[in-house]
């Protein structure tokens, strides 16, 4: 359950740059290959923020997907997991070049 | 003032920040507001009384409403903001850009600078609970006594069991209990090494949490990732736990001496790892038979001559 900790993290992050003030909406970039998974940290979130300036705040979770560029033949291509071979050229050097993001973009605070 | 959505925010106080207004997510420092009116003066926005306006929400939905006052649109003058998030009259929106783990990056970056001033070799060994690491570690510090001298980082949820079976060795070690953690992060490394003090020119175990997952994503600051994986976790494993194969410089595969009792196809299960991580380096042993081993040995004592750092 990492993304327990890793919420904890995010909420701790928003509180401090949010200096006292009240955050209604925190904008989360990430990626579908970075081991996360969006619903718990939904849960955790929620569960992280109360008592804390974030409390009731509305995570926005900006979905980013997976893309390998192959070190072989350079060629693009959508990635559903951190492996799998080039579709073109079939070498298994695919370099991840989307997918990894863990980001907070932006907060809306009052 | 638009009671749907909030807007009509061109008040904003100065801050440090970069302000992104709610409406039109454009920059919206004293010098933008200005502009905006002067563009309002000049009829590039509108700037009747009262007038009518229609948004588009990102979700798609569309409003019409009237505002009070004189202030500027722009043109395409979307919401980005939902209704009932934006209720309050002041709520405006804060470009962060933050990575979530940033603070864990920066302190891992804090223990590797820490590693390579003294020359200490930091190895990150992570398996799923039961894949030997324990056992691996008591044997290979006593294979490399007195050559390498070899302190150890123990995480567990609980016990200091691991920690007395390496003191039994006759090395240093140091237990983390990280209670409901699943794994260790830089912050609890670095407070062990405060305890530790690693000797310069020696080898540094960190034995993480066994979970294939979550320590995948926490950086230490380590000098090199080893996962391990015992040869009855089966050869699909790399494949059912990519991120944790994938993150990992070296692979050992544990308990070959159960090779000849089990289903299992070694060279298989390296296909596999080599499928999601081609860069894997692979060691296949058994601290039970001792077959392996010595290559193993050799690697450790590579890495920590290769850390020394000149008399």
């Amino acid at each position: 359950m990492h993304e327990l900790s890793i919420t904890r993290s995010l909420i701790a992050i928003v509180a401090e740059k949010a200096s006292g003030r009240r955050v209604l909406r925190v904008k989360l970039e990430l990626g579908r290959l970075c081991g996360l998974v969006p619903e718990s940290l939904r849960f955790c979130f929620d569960l992280c923020a109360q008592g804390t300036s974030v409390d009731g705040a509305h995570l926005e979770i900006l979905d980013v997907a997976g893309r390998g560029q192959c070190c072989a033949c350079g060629g693009e291509h959508p990635l559903q997991m951190p492996i799998g071979c080039c579709p073109g050229c079939g070498s298994p050097t695919l370099k991840i070049v989307a997918g990894e993001e863990l980001n907070i973009l932006e907060m809306e605070v009052l | 003032m638009c009671v749907t959505c909030g807007c009509n925010q061109n008040t904003a106080p100065p801050t440090a920040l970069r302000l992104t207004d709610v409406q039109s997510e454009r920059e919206r420092d004293e010098q933008g507001s200005t502009k905006a009116r002067s563009d309002a003066a000049q009829g590039v926005g509108l700037s009747e009384p009262v007038h009518p306006h229609t948004h588009m929400h990102a979700d798609g939905t569309v409003h019409t409403h009237v505002h009070e006052g004189d202030h500027a649109h722009a043109k395409d003058d979307d919401h980005a903001l939902d209704a009932s998030q934006a209720n309050g009259r002041d709520a405006r929106t804060v470009a962060l850009e933050v990575a979530v783990l940033s603070k864990n990056n920066m302190l891992a970056e804090r223990n590797r600078g820490w590693f390579l001033g003294r020359g200490v070799f930091a190895l990150n060994l992570m398996s799923a609970p039961g894949a030997g690491k324990t056992t691996l570690l008591e044997c290979s510090i006593r294979a490399l006594h007195p050559e390498v001298v070899v302190g150890v980082v123990e995480g567990d949820q609980a016990t200091t069991y691991d920690a007395q079976r390496i003191r039994a060795t006759g090395a240093c070690a140091i237990q983390i209990n990280t209670g409901t953690g699943c794994h260790l992060d830089a912050q609890m490394l670095a407070d062990a090494l405060e305890r530790l003090q690693p000797p310069a020119g020696s080898l540094l175990v960190i034995e993480n949490v066994g979970n294939l997952v979550c320590p995948a994503l926490f950086d230490l600051g380590e000098t090199a990732r080893v996962v391990m994986c015992s040869v009855t976790e089966g050869e699909d494993k790399p494949l059912k736990y990519p991120h944790m194969f994938r993150a990992a410089d070296v692979l050992v595969l544990s308990k070959i001496d159960l090779l000849p009792h089990l289903r299992v196809d070694l060279a298989r299960m390296v296909d596999n790892a080599r499928t999601v991580n081609p860069k894997l380096r692979v060691f296949a042993l058994s601290a039970y038979s001792a077959e392996g081993l010595q290559a193993w040995y050799e690697w450790l004592r590579r890495c920590a001559h290769g850390t020394k750092t000149p008399a």
